[in-house]
């Protein structure tokens, strides 16, 4: 079921690489001075002039947030389709955002693909990302769309609860905020409150409950004794084993889960937030392009199949992440994006993400 | 005899390199909005955090220290049954990712939280302490415990004050080694869910993008590693110069009915250390269902990158840590202390905040390298120069300095006599820092990710992305030949400790 992993980039480009890295020693010891010339081929590092390069030089360079082995499937059918050469750099979107702040106008990236909007924001308000064109933002809901126009969201990740099948009822999990906090589930509930997916959640709270209500409900998780944990994928493995009981994460880390362990064999299932509740909250993965891809064709053709049908459909089947295009069948086996129905917000809004980390340090959850 | 001024040129060029990363810190902090970094550092929090890692960095040190001299002893001076054997596989230990340990032992025990960092951290650590104490209870002048003995000592207040003086320099920088590792491991207090000062510097990062924060946070992770070093120098000063000759082999010390326990013990140890991590990941491999292509091919390309990074790392961390490393063990000045101490500054640094200062650096002043695995290289040989330099030093100063004198007399040039008598006498030592550095530099994971050239894997990277999608099936011969590959430098560590008995 889980996507079958296979090699990004064609033999011959790795064994050049491969060739690069034996000449390192050599390198590293003979001519360390020698550094504006050094030995080693560098096939991606060419600093495009952005704002008026329109060629595509060389492969189109994209910065991943989302791990190789969920996109690079899809990234290969984009080469297939479309005879465009990519390379792509893999890393947490968090990191992938750290590091193009840092790189700022020399990156050598030309699309960022993230896993959530917060990291799409970040690099946006630096001003590292270009407006996209009004059909590529006018193709998915306005809700899913950065109000500057800089970036545009590819699919929708449902948070959910996660709960230990053997020790709880379906009937009896919460599947509101308010029923999340109640009491009964004293120091049996997971959360990863350093986590992107957390904050925004967070921050959907404060744009619906106000301030008050949102540092409310955080201290009151946290008189729950609530556990954190670092990332999602660990708080499943604590409800899959038991730890915890309940555990709040986005739904599709379960099915990588399941496609691994077998759905047969897991302890924990999920059960979706309430029509219209924070519980529901919709996040988006999104893309944006890059400075250094100002202007360049196959940036924009990588943009646009990803939101084709295709592309669309490869996150919707091997992912069972929900589509954004209308039109397009979501995940079999998982609630409609419709039925979801969840609070009426902005991603865009959710950039304000470093005051809901202040909110949850001040209600002593988090660890930073 | 002042050092030759080539060779402070030398020692004090590395140490700049070794301290740029420190100077991106700067930078930054400087580029933040007023009080913001003020701000960041004057909370509860940080004070909370700080007593969290100061006590996981204590708790780690004393149990490396409570079981790496035992361990030490057993192999040193006693009859202990099968003792070459132990002496690899205590060393093994090292090879092994703090990261994988971690998952094992969470998903095997109930440990979490302080004591669950604490075992793990202990377990993969300890080796740090056992194999300098090893080869230093070997060195040791036994003629003063035997003296001690006659004048009425017993066995214990002989050992302790005829010997622990002599092995206290090495359990002390093992001990360091132990501390500083704990200082900045991120993995296993992540998975233990021990609110650390690392976990801290990460959320900053990467849940709520408070860039202010995390480099507040390094600033303070970076001054912790600098006091842990000048408390180690403190002790090390005040501890005797290790005695340069070693008298006869003394009869090694009968365990009699001990034999059993300790075996035992020992077991214990690789069981917990080695057996825990290794089981899990290939209960893992069989237990998953997932129909994936086979990955030989780029396992084994992986495999080779992240030998060939580590060598190279560990190469160019052992030329950078020469010289410092001569001027340590031969001129115990205060500015030789001070540069010496400065080759830390790097130490404490989170892997990320390193890697990010690379990539300001590398842009900023060489872009032409950017995303080259020589920036990689680079990158390590900065992070490790430390341990390098402390195995330079103990290696040089076993040397009598007399030897390269006579040397000299003979007609060498100053650099002749330093290659013909010195280095060749303690090569093996500098070769064992490097070796060091290899296999810590092939278990790196953060600065890793940050540097690598577009499209290149290592087992690290590779293993974070396959346990980051949950598919721990996949991920699990990764950690297999991660720990594999990482064996071979701890097993002919593990062979120089054994060496320091045979006198060359």
């Amino acid at each position: 079921m889980h996507a079958a992993r296979r090699a990004t980039s064609p033999a011959g480009r790795r064994s050049a690489r491969l060739a690069a890295l034996l000449l390192v020693p050599v390198v590293a010891l003979g001519a360390c001075a020698s550094s504006d010339e050094p030995g080693v081929p560098l096939p991606d590092t060419e600093t495009t002039d952005a704002a008026d390069t329109t060629s595509d030089e060389g492969p189109l360079v994209i910065y991943s947030g989302r791990g190789e082995d969920l996109v690079a499937p899809l990234i290969e059918q984009f080469e297939e389709a479309s005879g465009i050469e990519t390379e792509v750099r893999y890393a947490g979107s968090a990191e992938q955002a750290q590091l193009l702040l840092t790189e700022g106008e020399s990156s050598p990236g030309h699309v960022f693909l993230s896993q959530e909007a917060g990291a799409l924001g970040l690099v946006g308000d630096a001003g590292l990302l270009t407006a996209l064109p009004e059909d590529v933002l006018g193709s998915v809901p306005e809700a899913y769309v950065a109000d500057d126009g800089t970036w545009v969201g590819i699919t929708g990740r449902a948070r959910v609860v996660a709960y230990d099948s053997e020790q709880v009822d379906e009937a009896d999990v919460p599947d509101t905020v308010a029923e999340i906090i109640d009491p009964r589930w004293s120091g049996e509930i997971g959360v990863a409150p350093g986590n992107a997916s957390f904050l925004a959640f967070v921050t959907a709270l404060r744009l619906t409950e106000g301030e008050d209500g949102a540092a409310a409900w955080l201290e009151a998780l946290a008189a729950n004794d609530a556990a954190t944990y670092e990332k999602n994928s660990a708080i499943l493995e604590a409800v899959n084993t038991g730890e915890v009981q309940l555990g709040l994460i986005n739904h599709y880390y379960w099915y990588s889960a399941a496609a691994e362990q077998g759905a047969e064999n897991m302890r924990a299932q999920l059960k979706f937030g309430a029509d219209g509740d924070v519980a529901a909250l919709v996040n988006a993965t999104g893309v944006g392009i890059l400075g250094g891809g100002e202007g360049r064709a196959d940036a924009l053709a990588f943009v646009d199949y990803l939101l084709s049908e295709d592309g669309q459909t490869y996150f919707a089947t091997t992912e069972f992440e929900y589509p954004l295009v209308p039109g397009i069948d979501g995940p079999e086996g998982v609630p409609p994006l419709d039925s979801l129905n969840g609070p009426e917000i902005d991603l865009s809004d959710l950039g304000t993400v470093v005051e809901s980390a202040a909110l949850v340090d001040e209600a002593g959850l988090t660890v930073g | 005899m002042h050092p030759s001024p080539v060779l402070r040129l030398l020692a004090l060029l590395s140490v700049v390199l070794v301290a740029t990363p420190v100077i991106f810190l700067g930078v930054q902090l400087a580029g933040q909005p007023d009080g913001a970094a003020w701000a960041a550092l004057w909370r509860p929090r940080t004070l909370s955090l700080t007593l969290n890692t100061v006590g996981l960095v204590a708790a780690v040190t004393a149990g490396t220290l409570a079981i790496g001299v035992p361990t030490a002893f057993l192999l040193a001076r006693t009859d202990l049954a099968w003792r070459r054997g132990w002496q690899v596989l205590t060393a093994l230990p090292l090879a092994v990712p703090s990261y994988v340990a971690g998952f094992a032992w969470v998903s095997l025990t109930p440990l979490r939280g302080f004591w669950g960092s604490v075992v793990v951290l202990v377990l993969v650590s300890t080796p740090y302490v056992t194999l300098p104490v090893t080869a230093a209870l070997r060195r040791a002048d036994l003629d003063v415990e035997a003296v001690a003995r006659t004048l009425g000592c017993g066995p214990v207040r002989a050992f302790r004050t005829a010997i622990l003086p002599q092995i206290a320099p090495a359990a002390g920088a093992g001990a360091l080694l132990a501390a500083l590792y704990t200082v900045s491991d991120f993995g296993v207090v992540a998975i233990m869910r021990f609110p650390a000062f690392t976990w801290a510097v990460h959320t900053a990062f990467s849940g709520s993008f408070n860039r202010a924060l995390a480099l507040v946070l390094s600033v303070v992770l970076v001054a912790l590693a600098l006091v842990i070093v000048l408390a180690e120098r403190a002790l090390r000063r005040r501890a005797a110069a290790p005695g340069p000759v070693r008298v006869g082999a003394a009869a090694p010390v009968r365990l009699g009915g001990w034999q059993v326990p300790s075996t035992v013990l020992l077991a214990g140890l690789t069981v917990a250390a080695l057996g825990v991590p290794v089981a899990t990941m290939v209960v893992r491999s069989v237990v998953s269902v997932a129909e994936r292509e086979a990955e030989l091919a780029r396992l084994g390309e992986a495999a080779v990158v992240t030998v060939l990074l580590g060598l190279a790392g560990a190469a160019l961390a052992a030329l950078l840590a020469l010289p410092i490393g001569i001027l340590a063990a031969r001129y115990r000045t205060r500015s030789v202390g001070a540069l010496e101490t400065a080759t830390y500054l790097g130490h404490g640094l989170p892997g990320i905040v390193l890697g990010l200062s690379m990539v300001y650096l590398t842009l900023e002043l060489v872009p032409g390298i950017y995303q080259t695995p020589l920036v990689l290289v680079l990158a390590y040989a900065l992070l490790f120069v430390p341990k390098a330099a402390g195995s330079v030093r103990a290696a040089v100063s076993q040397v009598p300095v007399s030897l390269e004198q006579t040397a000299r007399t003979l007609g060498r040039s100053p650099v002749g006599a330093w290659f013909a008598v010195t280095g060749r006498l303690a090569w093996p030592g500098v070769a064992a820092g490097a070796l060091l550095v290899a296999l810590t530099a092939m278990k790196e994971l953060p600065a890793t990710l940050m540097l690598r050239p577009t499209g290149t894997d290592t087992l690290a990277t590779r293993l974070w992305q396959l346990t980051d999608i949950a598919a721990y099936g996949a991920a699990a011969p990764y950690a297999v030949t991660l720990i594999a590959v990482a064996s071979v430098p701890a097993f002919l560590l593990s062979r120089h400790a054994d060496r320091q008995a045979d006198p060359t």
